[in-house]
């Protein structure tokens, strides 16, 4: 079996047993409804500041939501011990590696679809003509989330408060993936400078490639016993 | 016959430090006082004796850390992971006296303690990078496990670093740009001879320091080791 069907049916797994039991998911979505009203009741955005603020506030609440699966992520295998199981198998471990990024940014681009709508709706922000550029930004931004929190999901697993670790040390690498999207969503929503749109959708770009590839590469290691 | 050869390595490590001793002393001399106040800091420009051998320290602190991961996952000799455990808490301290130094040299040059520009920014981040390196193994109970995850992050950390730079610089830039390294200049014509003397004793005196605190913290790792492995298997 070529690595990705490997990494096709080790991806159908997780999402068959999401369909089944939809509890990360629900609570993804909730998390992301409570943080827009925490939102509007710390900042009570005036009209003219929306279309600068959104970028950070969306993308805010989708990286925290986005966390909130990432310490879910590797949890069903360490339970039943199926994690064993799949290292017992002769597959590559870059396979499960695609297969854990991918259903992570499945479940974030659920939840993103569900939410940039109501963000819409709430903040009275008219982006619909923008939604598909917006989208694609986010979508971007939401793979170099997904990239680099699958290692350090997989690296947090045998450690002790993993929850607090693991933000701990993702965000501070996620800088420029933060920087890029909101100020490339800024842009699009006429709050920035035009001609820096493309170099910071290039940085998102160059972000997912590179840490793509050092994730499927050195995940050998991080998920060794 | 290992004994000898701690004390050879303990002897070697005190001339290292007394070395670096005497060079941040003469460093200072030079710095604080041979060298003349700047045309337009006047004294305060002295902090920079200390601020820039500081931020370069910390950096090759960090490249060290890079270095001892990558030969930790190709070698998995647990030499190369205490190596890249060490420079990793040396660094983390001249990181954060770096981010002081500057904030007081920042307090009545910029009149503010803090402020986003890129080069703090991107300070800072690195102190937060390699916190939370320091982090992760101190919470990763299992030691190898402990070792492989610091060499991942360390590596990842290496790489990232560049994309951060970028991404903080295009976000703001206000820092004092660079007065040494100009490209149609040479340095000396920028740059007063005693300034950049001082400059350089000062390097080489923290970098000797950092080499001093990194064989000490080396040992106290390679020792830590030896306890454990004679308090599981005795006296072989």
């Amino acid at each position: 079996m070529g690595t990705l069907k490997q990494t096709y049916w080790l991806l159908w797994k997780d999402v068959l047993l999401e369909i089944r039991r939809r509890e990360t998911l629900l609570s993804m979505f909730f998390f992301g409804t409570v943080l827009l009203f925490l939102f509007h009741f710390s900042f009570e955005i005036p009209r003219e500041q929306t279309a600068r603020m959104a970028p950070g506030l969306l993308w805010l609440a989708f990286i925290f939501t986005g966390t909130l699966a990432l310490t879910q992520l590797f949890q069903g295998e360490k339970e039943s011990r199926c994690l064993d199981a799949l290292l017992l198998c002769p597959m590559d471990r870059g396979a499960l590696y695609l297969a854990k990024v991918f259903f992570n940014l499945i479940m974030m681009v659920v939840v993103e679809v569900v939410i940039f709508p109501l963000f819409g709706v709430l903040f009275n922000l008219d982006f619909w003509r923008l939604l598909p550029s917006l989208f694609f930004v986010v979508l971007l931004g939401t793979i170099g989330f997904c990239v680099l929190g699958t290692l350090f999901s997989a690296l947090t697993l045998r450690a002790r408060a993993k929850e607090l670790l693991l933000p701990l040390i993702l965000f501070p690498l996620m800088i420029p993936a933060i920087l890029g999207t909101v100020r490339a969503m800024q842009i699009l929503l006429g709050a920035g400078p035009g001609q820096e749109f493309y170099p910071w959708l290039r940085l998102l770009i160059g972000f997912d490639v590179i840490f793509m590839t050092a994730g499927f590469l050195i995940f050998e290691w991080v998920i060794e016993e | 016959m290992e004994a000898t050869a701690q004390t050879s390595k303990g002897k070697s490590a005190r001339i290292l430090g007394w070395l670096a001793v005497i060079a941040i002393l003469l460093g200072l001399y030079v710095g604080l006082i041979f060298a003349p106040p700047d045309k337009f800091q006047g004294q305060l420009q002295r902090i920079m004796y200390l601020h820039i051998p500081s931020i370069l320290t910390a950096y090759l602190a960090f490249f060290i850390v890079f270095v001892g991961s990558c030969l930790y996952l190709w070698k998995g000799e647990p030499r190369d992971d205490i190596l890249a455990h060490s420079a990793a808490e040396v660094g983390v301290l001249f990181t954060a006296l770096t981010i002081l130094e500057g904030s007081i040299w920042g307090r009545p040059t910029w009149g503010v303690w803090w402020t986003w520009d890129a080069r703090l920014t991107l300070t800072a981040i690195l102190l937060l990078i390699f916190v939370g390196y320091l982090m992760l193994r101190a919470l990763t109970e299992d030691e190898s496990r402990a070792a492989v995850s610091g060499a991942v992050l360390g590596i990842i950390g290496f790489f990232d670093i560049p994309l951060i730079h970028m991404s903080v610089k295009w976000f703001r830039t206000l820092h004092q740009q660079a007065s040494i390294l100009q490209p149609d200049k040479a340095p000396w014509e920028n740059v007063a001879p005693p300034m950049l003397a001082a400059l350089g004793i000062n390097f080489v005196g923290f970098v000797l320091l950092f080499f001093y605190l990194l064989s000490l913290r080396l040992r106290l790792g390679e020792t830590t080791q030896e306890i454990k492995r004679l308090k599981l298997y005795g006296r072989s």
